[in-house]
């Protein structure tokens, strides 16, 4: 622990930690470009300068061990000369272009120069000037901006583990530049865009959009995974303009996946701004009246469990407990969560350790085997796909996975795609396993959303006791989810017997003869003829198409809402905007219609919602991880594990829920990106 | 043709010249003699450090490239990518070392490549002379001659300034260069010779001009 005096201030540090970190425990503020807490030190910019006694030079913070007995000095003339003149280096080669820099009053260089700079150049030559580069349809490129931090192609190589990004050239001609200028294509590239300390890499689809000053800032939830990202939805008016993370070193970090990032784009497109009722085989705009009387007519002398409701996947716990609420007024507990039809939770595992990520998205970074079965978390978690290209970067962790072959940034040991191998896993694992101190276990949904999945989760469980995955201070079983509502749906057991699987048949049968699709959009209703469905949500998406009554809802942006991530994690998010048009939120247009059809529910406002949550579910009554601890549990019943390869949730990473679907960035990054046609961006500008 | 036409094709030309093929490189595998090459260089470092050996590779590459092609050899793009992935490194790493140093060509140069230093020394000594008697052989600097014998390239410190002004032609040093030695350099590459590389003045490496001055009872 070596001691330090800043500014006539002794501080301890760690051992390890710089004098850059030392002078902020002091209270300091160090200016600096290059440097960044979640990356490699690479002492580049030169702007983090500090006078050291003892020392001929002043030296770069950030690269410099603390070590016992140094005296620093932040604001002596020396080190206010140093930052001067590497400012004045700096900005020989950096254009004068805020005004049209999309940066401008979030840039760093901007702040800095301010703060530290000298106020006027002395520099009479040219500059030099950089072609633009191309990177794809999320970062547009400046180059004459770069000051060759290399931030971002340390967080390419370092936390994406895509290497595409790097500094071609030497010298003064040293550029920024993609492989060729392809396109990037981590689902985290958008990251690089926060990181660029200047205006050199910015948001394409946010160009020229906003200032930061004139956006409102609100707190979030990502709903685009079920990581439950912290994010900030910057808007202006009625319209989220962009979606920024929030530091949460628990959850995301400090980083947001692109679909994140780009997919509430489409929360302005393919709005439901009207209820609307079937006529004749044709939608008609109606009022919320004509509807709700729609919505009776075609509910009457339906009794009980002829009525049933699919939640879809961006559904929050208050909405799901309002219908699930009139549902039982309709004398009906046929609600179902689990649109891809996974088996878990509900009436085949009850315990709720049962369905989460227990070992938690940070704890995993430790992990040293990881199993991965029929789960592709590059896709469908992209920030706990870094904690584990962490933990196999920092403690050489072992990585085992089950099913189809892809590239997930890190070394795999690919074990075939039958989950039958579950029975009867290879030595090797079975050595890594035993041997492991803090072994993981992943279940991805393509494992569970199968017929024998019931058998699969079975499996696995028969390995946590096989191999003791559960013991103190750790917990090895995880289910990786994808859908943002599904934790929280099964947390307040809106599932029912038998799954979707059972209310289709139902419905095709004839057993049931009204289905509410809240914002369920991944099934195909396309089927049921004979069946009232009432669509309640805010995309006209595939659940739209064959709907006979649709009320628009409130999308996540456009809601206070209490959403629950894979581990457990009970998070708020706040309402940015208002819905469009006579969009209304999806718990008060239940409680509308709860009195249309006769028996009002309990509550007129959120507080007696959220009230009425905590009393009979009092894990969501609070934010924060909600811990039960484990509890062993047997699935009764189970099927035989299948032969049948194992097949992953997404076929396309940008293209997994209805906002997604209708943001054109997300469009665009799918076309060129997976598909690589690279005329669409070109056609679309 | 047209005289106008003409001028306007060979002005376009030299604004724009031709992109680099570098599909015609596709498939690009070393030599036999080649492969055992690189696979001496690869084992000259510890298991998981192959990395190591790019520098030799994309330098071995270039060389095969100027073999075939029978110049002094460039980069292109497949080959690069076939370099990496025998080391099993990203492209973009090994693109950034090929482009990072100036002796692997990105672009193709001619049979010989005439590197002229024109950092002080070597320009305090008369470079600017030997500068005008290549532009005098219509050798220009950053172009391919038409018959593609010559490329030429201005360079920084090549460390010769003892024996400045040089020209660094392929991997021959020729020092103490003036116009006409320059010219008659030029003129023997060009008629298929090889002229005697280092000085033009017939001193010993960078002993003093007209014979050594101290120490002179070792010499005899």
């Amino acid at each position: 622990m070596p001691k330090l005096t800043v500014d006539g201030i002794e501080v301890e540090v760690p051992q390890g930690a710089t004098v850059l970190q030392a002078c902020e425990a002091a209270g300091k503020e160090i200016p600096r470009f290059c440097y960044h807490e979640r990356l490699s030190i690479a002492g580049n910019c030169r702007m983090c300068l500090v006078e050291m006694e003892k020392s001929p030079k002043p030296v770069a913070s950030c690269a410099m061990p603390a070590s016992d007995g140094q005296v620093v000095k932040t604001n002596s003339e020396v080190t206010r000369k140093a930052r001067e003149g590497v400012m004045e280096f700096l900005l020989i080669n950096h254009p004068l272009d805020c005004p049209i820099c999309d940066q401008g009053g979030e840039c760093d260089l901007q702040d800095q120069a301010l703060n530290y700079g000298r106020g006027r150049s002395r520099y009479q030559e040219n500059k030099r000037a950089v072609t633009e580069k191309y990177m794809g349809p999320i970062i547009k490129t400046v180059m004459t901006r770069c000051i060759h931090c290399t931030r971002c192609v340390r967080f390419a190589e370092e936390v994406a583990g895509v290497e595409e990004i790097g500094a071609v050239g030497r010298g003064e001609n040293m550029q920024i530049t993609t492989y060729l200028e392809q396109a990037a294509t981590s689902e985290l590239s958008g990251n690089v865009i926060d990181l660029c300390p200047v205006g050199a890499l910015t948001s394409k689809p946010y160009a020229f959009e906003s200032r930061p000053w004139e956006l409102v800032k609100t707190n979030g939830i990502d709903v685009m995974d079920a990581v439950g990202s912290n994010v900030r939805y910057d808007s202006r008016g009625p319209q989220v303009l962009r979606v920024l993370p929030r530091v949460n070193d628990d959850v995301n970090e400090e980083w947001l996946s692109d679909k994140g990032r780009y997919g509430p784009l489409g929360l302005m497109k393919r709005r439901l701004d009207a209820p609307y009722i079937r006529e004749n085989g044709k939608l008609r705009r109606a009022t919320w009246k004509d509807a709700f009387a729609a919505v009776k007519r075609g509910l009457s002398g339906l009794g009980g469990e002829q009525i049933g409701a699919i939640a879809g996947d961006l559904v929050d716990v208050e909405s799901m407990v309002a219908l699930k609420d009139l549902l039982a007024q309709l004398g009906s507990s046929r609600h179902e969560c689990r649109q891809d039809g996974a088996q878990l939770g509900g009436e085949i595992s009850g315990v709720r350790a049962s369905y989460l990520f227990n070992t938690g998205i940070a704890p995993l970074e430790t992990a040293d085997v990881v199993l991965l079965i029929g789960s592709n978390p590059r896709w469908e978690a992209p920030l706990v796909n870094t904690r584990i290209r962490k933990a196999v970067r920092r403690g050489a962790a072992k990585v085992f996975a089950i099913g189809p072959e892809v590239d997930l940034t890190y070394e795999a040991e690919w074990l075939g795609g039958d989950l039958t191998v579950l029975g009867s896993l290879p030595q090797a694992v079975v050595d890594a396993l035993k041997g492991a101190e803090r072994p993981a276990v992943i279940v991805g949904q393509g494992a569970l959303a199968r017929t024998d999945g019931a058998g699969v989760l079975a499996a696995v469980e028969t390995l946590v006791r096989d191999f003791n995955l559960v013991r103190d201070g750790w917990n090895g079983f995880n289910v990786l989810h994808t859908a943002a509502g599904r934790v929280g749906g099964l947390d307040i057991g809106f599932t029912a017997e038998g799954g979707v699987s059972r209310i289709l048949a139902d419905a095709e049968s004839g057993a049931l003869k009204a289905l509410f699709l809240h914002g369920a959009d991944e099934i195909d209703a396309g089927a049921l003829p004979g069946v009232f469905k009432i669509y309640v949500g805010h995309h006209g998406d595939r659940g739209v198409r064959h709907a006979d009554v649709i009320l628009p809802a409130a999308s996540f942006a456009e809601k206070d809402a209490t959403w629950v991530n894979m581990e457990g994690r009970v998070q708020r998010s706040n309402r940015a905007v208002f819905p469009p048009g006579d969009a209304r939120e999806d718990w008060a247009i239940f409680r509308a219609l709860s009195d249309v059809l006769g028996s009002p529910l309990g509550y007129d406002d959120m507080d007696a919602l959220r009230a009425r949550i905590a009393r009979e579910f009092p894990l969501l009554a609070d934010e924060g991880l909600a811990v039960v601890g484990w509890d062993s549990f047997s699935i009764p019943g189970r099927s035989e594990v299948q032969p049948e390869p194992v097949r992953y949730s997404f076929e396309n990473y940008y293209m997994t829920n209805p906002v997604a679907r209708a943001s054109e960035v997300m469009q665009q990054c799918s076309e060129i990106i997976l598909h690589g046609n690279e005329d669409v961006l070109e056609a679309a500008e | 043709m047209t005289a106008a036409t003409y001028s306007s094709v060979a002005h376009t030309h030299e604004m724009a010249p031709e992109k680099p093929d570098h599909h015609a490189f596709d498939g690009f595998q070393w030599t036999e003699e080649n492969a055992k090459s690189a696979a001496r260089q690869i084992a000259k470092y510890p298991e998981g450090r192959q990395q190591s050996a790019v520098m030799g590779l994309l330098d071995l590459a270039q060389r095969q490239i100027g073999v075939q092609t029978e110049t002094q050899g460039w980069l292109p793009i497949p080959v690069i990518e076939f370099v990496a992935k025998q080391l099993s490194m990203p492209y973009i790493r090994v693109y950034e070392v090929a482009s990072f140093y100036t002796m692997y060509n990105l672009a193709p140069v001619g049979k010989y490549h005439v590197q002229l230093c024109g950092t002080t020394p070597c320009m305090l000594r008369g470079s600017d002379d030997v500068m005008r008697a290549l532009n005098e052989k219509g050798i220009r600097k950053g172009k391919t001659t038409p018959d593609g014998l010559f490329t030429l390239t201005e360079v920084e410190c090549m460390g010769n300034c003892a024996n400045a002004p040089m020209l660094q032609i392929n991997d021959d040093n020729y020092e103490d260069l003036d116009a006409d030695s320059t010219a008659r350099i030029i003129d023997a590459l060009a008629a298929g010779d090889r002229p005697q590389p280092g000085s033009q003045t017939g001193r010993k490496s960078s002993e003093p001009a007209g014979g050594p001055t101290t120490l002179k009872e070792f010499t005899a």
